[in-house]
C-alpha cells in the first residue's frame, strides 16, 4: 500500500515567533518535493513538527489519513517517517557498523530481544554491511562514528535513515559541507530512493542545481509561510522566489 | 549455549580475568582459614553486583542510588524465609522468588514514575526510596531484626559442620563451607554470563544507544523510557539475587551487610576503577577493592611496625593501620587519574 502525507495549517510558535505558519501541503508517493527558503525560514522546524520531535501549536499530520498530531517521535517513526538530519545526529562512541545496525534493528522491529547476542544476528548485520556499501562505507566499518570525517558522518546520517526503511524520508541538507566527489553518492542515492515510486522524499536543499536535477516540485517556505508550491519551472520562474529566495540563494552556508 | 560471543578483549585483560576467575574457582583450595574464603566470596558477590550496576551505569548511561536497597531485597527474602519457615531449599526457593518479585515491582514503579523526565530525576527518587526504605527495614523489627538483623541457619548441606570428604585434593577438607562457596561462586559465573549476553544483545546495543543520543534514538523509533526501564527492572533483579547469594553465604542479614549507604559508595568506586560500559570492570573492580579493602589494613600494620621498629615514627605515622580508609581514597583518586576508562579499558587500550 502506497503512503500519503498531509500536513493541514501546521503551526508552531516559540514564544511570539511564528516559526512555522499554517503550512498545507500534501505529499505523493514517488515525487520528490524539494523545500526551499532562506536561513531560519522554518524548514527544518517544519520537518521536526512531521516526524514529531516537535509538538504543533496548532494544525495536524495525517499519515495514510490518519491524524498523528498526538503521537510521539518513536512512534511517528514506527508508523514510517524517515529523518535524516540537518545537523549529523549520531551515536558518537559506537562504531560505524554499529550505528547502522541500530537502524537495522529498529527497521526490524528488534527493539527488546535480550537473550540472543548480536554476534548470531547474521541477517541484520549483513543488511547493515549491504547498507554501509551503498554509502561507500565500509572500509570504516570498525572506526567510532566520532573519529569521521564530516563528509563520512553525513554519509553515515544518510545510511541511518536509509537502513531505517521508512515510507516517507526527510532529507535536511544532506550534502551540507561535503566535498564535490563526496556529495554525488548521496545525490546518486536519493536519485535510486526516487525511482520506487512507492515512497514519499522530502528535500531541503540550498543547491539550485541539486533541486533542478532531482526535484519534481518545490515549496518555497518564507518566514514559516509556504509562499509557493507547484513544479520547480513554474516556481522557479514566479516573481515571489525570485524576489525571496534567489535573492540570496548564491550566498552559501557555511555554519551548518 | 550460555556464552554471548563477548569475549573480555585484550591480552592482558584475558589474562588477567583467567587469573581472578581461577584464583576463585580454587579458592577453597588454595587459601586456608576462613577469613580469605570470606575474602573471595565477597569478590564473588560483588562482582556481580557491581556487574547489574554497570549495565544501569555503564550501558544505559543511568545513575541510581538504590542498588543497595535491591541488594537488600534479595539478603532479606532469603534471611526471612529461612529465619520463618525453617532452614530448607524450599524457604531459599519461596524466598528468592519473593525478593525477586518485590525488586521488580519496586523498580519497574520507580522507573516509569521517574525515568519520564530526566534521569538527574531518577537520581533523586532512588536515593529517596532507597533511604525510606532502609530506615523501614530497621523499624519493622517484628520480620526483619531491626538494627540486629537475622541471623539463620542454611539447609544441611550448606552448614560448616557437614562433612562431605575427609580428605579432599591437596588434603582439604569438603565440608558444607565448600558446596555454600561453590553454590555462591557458580551462581554469580552463570548469571554474570547471563549478564554478558543481555548486553550483547539486541536490547544491550539499544541502551548504549540511549546512553549515545536519546534523541537520535527516538527518531529510529526506540521508546526510550520503555528501555532505561526494563534495564533498571534487570539491573535490580541480579541485584537482588547477589543479595540472595551474600545472605546465604554470610547466614545472617542487617542493614550494615546490605542497605548501608556505604556499600552504595564501594559499588560506585568499584564500578569506576573496573572501568564501566565494560562488565568486565566489575570482576577486576570487585577483586582489586575488596583485596585492598581486607588487606590493606593488615599490610599496612606490618609496615608500621616495621618502620617504627626502625626509628622513624613521624614516617611511620603515615602508615598506622587506622589510616587506611585515606590510602583506600589515595588509591582510588590515582587510579581515576591514571585510568580513566578503568582499569579494563587500560588494558585493551594497551593491547589493540
Ligand atoms: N526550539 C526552538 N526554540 C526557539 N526557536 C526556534 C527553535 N527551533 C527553531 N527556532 C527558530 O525558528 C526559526 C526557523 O528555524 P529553522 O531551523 O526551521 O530554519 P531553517 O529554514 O531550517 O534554516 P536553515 O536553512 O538555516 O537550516 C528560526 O528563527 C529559529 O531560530
Ligand atoms: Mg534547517
Amino acid at each position: 500500500m502506497s503512503v500519503s502525507l498531509e500536513t493541514r495549517d501546521l503551526t508552531i510558535r516559540f514564544g511570539g515567533h511564528v516559526a512555522v505558519d499554517r503550512v498545507s501541503c500534501v505529499f505523493r508517493p514517488g515525487e520528490l518535493t524539494a523545500i526551499v527558503g532562506p536561513n531560519g525560514a522554518g524548514k527544518t522546524t517544519y520537518f521536526n513538527l512531521i516526524s514529531g520531535q516537535l509538538r504543533a501549536s496548532a494544525g495536524q499530520v495525517l499519515l495514510d489519513g490518519v491524524d498523528i498530531t498526538p503521537e510521539s517521535a518513536p512512534l511517528r517513526a514506527r508508523r514510517g517517517l524517515g529523518r535524516a538530519f540537518q545537523l549529523t545526529n549520531l551515536f558518537p562512541n559506537l562504531t560505524v557498523a554499529e550505528n547502522v545496525r541500530l537502524a537495522v534493528q529498529a527497521a526490524r522491529g528488534v527493539h527488546y530481544d535480550m537473550l540472543r547476542p548480536w554476534a548470531l544476528r547474521r541477517d541484520l548485520i549483513q543488511r547493515a554491511d549491504e547498507i554501509l556499501g551503498e554509502v561507500a562505507l565500509e572500509s570504516k566499518r570498525a572506526h567510532s562514528a566520532a573519529v569521521l570525517s564530516h563528509g563520512d558522518q553525513r554519509k553515515l546520517e544518510v545510511a541511518l535513515m536509509i537502513a531505517l526503511e521508512p515510507r516517507v524520508f526527510m532529507f535536511d541538507e544532506p550534502t551540507a559541507g561535503m566535498s564535490v566527489d563526496e556529495a554525488p553518492i548521496v545525490l546518486d542515492l536519493i536519485a535510486r530512493l526516487k525511482k520506487d515510486a512507492s515512497k514519499i522524499i522530502m528535500l531541503v536543499e540550498h543547491k539550485m542545481d541539486v533541486v533542478r536535477s532531482l526535484a519534481d516540485r518545490i515549496i518555497v517556505l518564507t518566514n514559516g509561510a509556504c509562499v509557493a508550491d507547484g513544479d520547480p519551472a513554474t516556481v522557479i520562474a514566479s516573481p515571489v522566489v525570485q524576489e525571496a529566495y534567489l535573492g540570496i540563494a548564491p550566498k552559501e552556508k557555511a555554519a551548518s | 549455549m550460555l556464552l554471548s560471543g563477548n569475549p573480555p578483549r585484550g591480552k592482558l585483560l584475558t589474562a588477567l580475568i583467567v587469573l581472578i576467575v581461577a584464583a576463585l574457582a580454587f579458592a577453597p583450595f588454595i587459601l586456608q582459614g576462613s577469613k580469605p574464603l570470606n575474602v573471595a566470596a565477597t569478590i564473588c558477590v560483588f562482582a556481580l553486583l557491581v556487574a547489574s550496576y554497570d549495565v544501569l551505569l555503564g550501558y544505559a548511561g543511568i545513575v541510581s542510588f538504590a542498588h543497595t536497597m535491591f541488594f537488600g531485597i534479595g539478603a532479606y527474602g532469603v534471611a526471612i524465609a529461612l529465619y520463618g519457615l525453617g532452614p530448607s531449599w524450599t524457604s531459599i526457593l519461596i524466598g528468592l522468588l519473593a525478593a525477586l518479585l518485590v525488586a521488580g515491582v519496586l523498580a519497574l514503579a520507580i522507573g516509569l514514575f521517574s525515568l519520564r523526565v530526566q534521569t538527574i530525576f531518577f537520581a533523586m527518587v532512588t536515593l529517596a526510596v532507597a533511604s525510606a526504605f532502609a530506615v523501614g527495614a530497621s523499624q519493622l523489627s517484628w520480620l526483619t531484626g531491626g538494627e540486629d538483623g537475622r541471623t539463620f541457619s542454611t539447609p544441611a548441606l550448606l552448614r560448616p559442620g557437614y562433612r562431605l570428604v575427609e580428605n579432599g585434593p591437596f588434603g582439604v577438607e569438603i565440608n558444607g563451607r565448600t558446596l555454600t562457596y561453590y553454590l555462591v561462586f557458580f551462581g554469580v559465573v552463570f548469571l554474570f554470563l547471563l549478564l554478558l549476553r543481555i548486553v550483547e544483545s539486541p536490547f544491550g546495543r539499544v541502551l548504549q544507544a540511549i546512553r549515545e543520543n536519546p534523541f537520535r534514538s527516538e527518531a529510529l523509533g526506540y521508546r526510550i523510557v520503555v528501555h532505561r526501564t526494563a534495564a533498571v527492572v534487570i539491573g535490580a533483579l541480579f541485584a537482588a539475587c547477589a543479595g540472595a547469594l551474600n545472605a546465604i553465604w554470610l547466614r545472617y542479614t542487617g542493614p550494615d551487610t546490605t542497605l548501608s549507604f556505604s556499600i552504595m559508595l564501594d559499588i560506585l568506586v568499584m564500578v569506576v576503577i573496573g572501568g564501566m560500559g565494560t562488565l568486565y570492570g566489575a570482576i577486576v573492580g570487585a577483586a582489586v577493592f575488596v583485596v585492598a579493602q581486607n588487606y590493606l589494613q593488615a599490610l599496612m600494620g606490618v609496615a608500621f611496625k616495621a618502620i617504627n621498629a626502625a626509628g622513624l615514627p613521624f614516617l611511620a605515622g603515615f602508615f598506622n593501620p587506622d589510616r587506611w580508609l585515606l590510602w583506600l581514597g589515595l588509591l582510588f583518586i590515582l587510579s581515576v587519574y591514571f585510568f580513566p576508562t578503568g582499569i579494563v579499558g587500560k588494558l585493551r587500550a594497551e593491547t589493540k
